[in-house]
């Protein structure tokens, strides 16, 4: 770690004062950047690759994908290799803030309005994600996957055996959780090593606290933290927290999804590649062993996380890489991807054959409900206020100082307007 | 090559004199200032080039994607010490050094003792201590993250015996006096820490005080024994005596890789809970490569380099006297 962490730091310094683009890469290799290397993604990735490769057999491609959980050493990798003017051809970001007031608003990224022209695919992504991939009225990146982060996931056998109804309410939750913990069942797992499986609870409690519109407020500054309904999210985060298992501190989000599989906790707040983890490798069943519904509250709505692919300024072969957007935009690009990593396609006009019963639900769902961007994966707002609020979650979990939090929160806005 | 070069220095002579002696250098001396000269480069761009560097970014805006280096005098400092998160850094990493070289010196000394009794399977023991050193400290991070696991590890066994198994992830802060923003005094979870790196680095100091204790001739016991030392009195008066410049070696290494830390902690438990058990290395690594904070993070790390060269400093001094 700490020779990466030198590097990252040798690389970033030495970029400098040189601010014209050095062409320096030689070969005209196509240069694909995620972090796309855990079982079910990767699969996906490749997929993807090979059948570039059939369609293109004179481009030759690399992937150039970076280990780390959700990105976050090759977010590292990608922001000293962006200021060192040496971008890879294409490369993983996600869809919203993360590309707009990240590598978009520091010039670094090109339009691709004339590649969603030429494909006509204006109509085939739905309005609201192509807008989060826009910036000023120009498109910047092509969506090939949609996650979904406002689930909560239940184990089936428990909530039968206690002849209990999965929660659509913060009501009906509060009621679940007591007569589970009367029966000294863990009601939500949780694992907050990580601070950013915490956000997501909060981020999805806001979601069904301040419905879809006054969310999104919240980002762009028009909705201030201290408003009285931020305040009431953050009561009902706080009371959420007591039904949390005690080791929660020491455990990944896969831990957590492990005491639900094993029936040791009820229920579990988190994105949907967690049915990636409990069907590949935790062989359960889709709606047999594990159960979802939304998050209390927020029925009709729609966390979205979407990976996207855009095309650097500076890359030489700029030709070669629209190539390769225009076949992770095509159906039949999207249908060779998503069924492996276990997403969804961005595009609704996608084969649905080709997905499980939760893909084909979640696609018929993603069709009709409100998007809203997530703030724990970078898509809500800058990295710069996501890590603050991190912080503050971090420290709310333990604390549970709601004023503190507002207060935390509010500060941090100022990065809001950046 | 010194002793021709020196005289220049030292006789106040006027620039021409040394000018004169300059010229003097022979090819061997050109030969060997050439072979040394790219790692003075290297080490000036790379080291103290990027040092400068970012003390420069640590006074500047540039606290996002976009280069900003405009002056900010001390903003980010201020900010730094104001901060919640700092200000436990500043205290965990002050009770995790000062039990880590506790730990380290205590242990080591104990062992290297034992190992000078002429012990059977000597070489057995010293390698057994001396091999966590070959790990690295994410491998011995994710190793005792597994042991002291509520979940998984020696904890069951605690709890078995009706113990709290949950210290490894306590928030608490004995004795907890309020200090600014934070709760001063010894976080519970640090010492979970402290022994997966004591059991590390503890073949280090054995190895130094074996040496030390080695390096004692057998003839000073002997002299003391025929004076009615007991066995407690020399190792009081004479054995600790003797290697104590080895301890305070050994304090100065223990020092910078503990004020430095950041494998362990990021492999073993991360920032913890309420920050119990984060350091300002794992806070620059995210502050600066995740929410692009880059003059905070430059901040960070001049601290951190001020704070090791508290250490390192006095003691490059002193051996410099011992030299000359």
């Amino acid at each position: 770690m700490i020779a990466l962490a030198f590097t990252l730091i040798l690389s970033a310094c030495s970029k400098s004062s040189s601010s014209e683009p050095d062409n320096k890469k030689s070969s005209g290799k196509l240069e694909i950047f995620s972090w796309w290397t855990g079982a079910g993604e990767e699969d996906g990735l490749k997929a993807l690759i090979k059948l570039f490769k059939e369609k293109n057999p004179d481009i030759p491609v690399e992937n150039a994908a970076v280990a780390g959980g959700a990105g976050t050493n090759a977010k590292a990798v990608l922001a000293s290799r962006m200021q060192g003017n040496d971008p890879p051809a294409t490369f993983q970001v996600h869809g919203g803030a993360e590309l707009n007031d990240g590598w978009v608003a520091a010039g670094k990224m090109e339009p691709l309005d004339d590649l969603y022209d030429k494909e006509g695919w204006k109509d085939k992504f739905p309005k609201q994600l192509i807008d989060m991939v826009s910036k000023d009225g120009k498109i910047y990146s092509v969506p090939v996957d949609i996650h979904r982060g406002n689930v909560l996931w239940y184990n089936k056998k428990v909530f039968a055996d206690n002849n209990l109804q999965a929660p659509k309410t913060f009501d009906e939750f509060f009621k679940v959780a007591d007569k589970l913990k009367a029966k000294g069942i863990t009601p939500l797992a949780l694992g907050d090593k990580e601070p950013w499986t915490a956000t997501m609870i909060f981020e999805n409690i806001l979601l069904g606290t301040l419905g879809n519109e006054d969310y999104q407020k919240l980002w762009t500054g028009d909705l201030k933290f201290d408003d009285p309904k931020v305040k009431k999210a953050a009561e009902t985060f706080k009371k959420m927290l007591s039904y949390v298992n005690d080791d929660h501190s020491s455990r990944n989000w896969q831990d957590a999804s492990q005491l639900v599989a094993k029936g040791d906790a009820a229920m579990n707040i988190m994105g949907d590649w967690a049915k990636g983890y409990f069907v590949n490798d935790l062989k359960l069943k889709v709606n047999e062993d594990f159960g979802w519904v939304a998050t209390p509250g927020s029925e009709g709505q729609f966390m979205i996380i979407t990976d996207t692919f855009g095309l650097p300024k500076g890359v030489k072969n700029a030709k070669d890489v629209k190539q390769f957007l225009s076949l992770l935009g095509s159906v039949e690009g999207q249908d060779a991807f998503n069924p492996l990593k276990g997403s969804i396609p961005a595009r609704t006009d996608a084969d649905e054959s080709k997905y499980d019963e939760y893909g084909k639900q979640t696609m018929k769902e993603f069709k009709e409900a409100k998007l809203a961007p997530s703030l724990a994966h970078g898509s809500a707002a800058p990295e710069g206020f996501v890590t603050k609020a991190n912080q503050a979650v971090n420290i709310f979990v333990t604390q549970k100082n709601v004023d503190q939090l507002i207060d935390s929160l509010n500060q941090a806005s100022s990065e809001l307007k950046k | 090559m010194e002793p021709k070069v020196l005289p220049s220095f030292q006789s106040g002579s006027s620039l021409a004199v040394s000018a004169k002696k300059r010229k003097k250098w022979n090819v061997d001396q050109w030969l060997s200032f050439a072979f040394i000269l790219p790692s003075i480069i290297a080490v000036a761009v790379f080291v103290y080039g990027f040092i400068a560097w970012s003390g420069y970014v640590s006074l500047s805006n540039w606290n996002s994607l976009v280069p900003d280096l405009s002056f900010a005098g001390l903003k980010n400092y201020l900010f730094l010490f104001k901060d919640f998160r700092f200000q436990a850094d500043l205290r965990n990493t002050l009770f995790f050094t000062l039990f880590f070289i506790l730990a380290v010196l205590f242990m080591g000394l104990l062992l290297a003792v034992f190992l000078d009794q002429k012990i059977r399977g000597e070489s057995l023991f010293r390698n057994i201590f001396f091999f966590p050193m070959a790990l690295s400290f994410i491998v011995t991070g994710v190793i005792w993250q597994w042991l002291l696991n509520p979940a998984t590890g020696v904890n069951l066994f605690l709890k078995k015996f009706g113990l709290d198994s949950l210290w490894y992830t306590s928030v608490t802060v004995i004795p907890g006096i309020q200090w600014s923003k934070i709760q001063f005094g010894i976080p519970i979870a640090v010492i979970a820490v402290v022994i997966a790196a004591a059991w590390q680095m503890t073949g280090f100091s054995v190895a130094m005080y074996l040496a030390g204790l080695r390096a004692i001739p057998e003839e000073i016991r002997e002299a003391a024994r025929m004076d009615g030392a007991t066995e407690f009195q020399i190792y009081r008066k004479i054995i600790f005596p003797m290697v104590a410049p080895i301890t305070v070696s050994v304090v100065i290494i223990m020092a910078h890789i503990s004020l430095k830390i950041f494998d362990l902690i990021y492999a073993m438990t991360g920032p913890g809970a309420n920050f119990v058990t984060d350091v300002p290395g794992v806070y620059m690594f995210e502050t600066t490569f995740r929410g692009n904070y880059y003059a905070n993070g430059a901040a960070i790390s001049i601290i951190m380099l001020l704070s090791v060269a508290i250490f390192i400093v006095p003691y490059l001094i002193s051996s410099r006297k011992g030299e000359s």
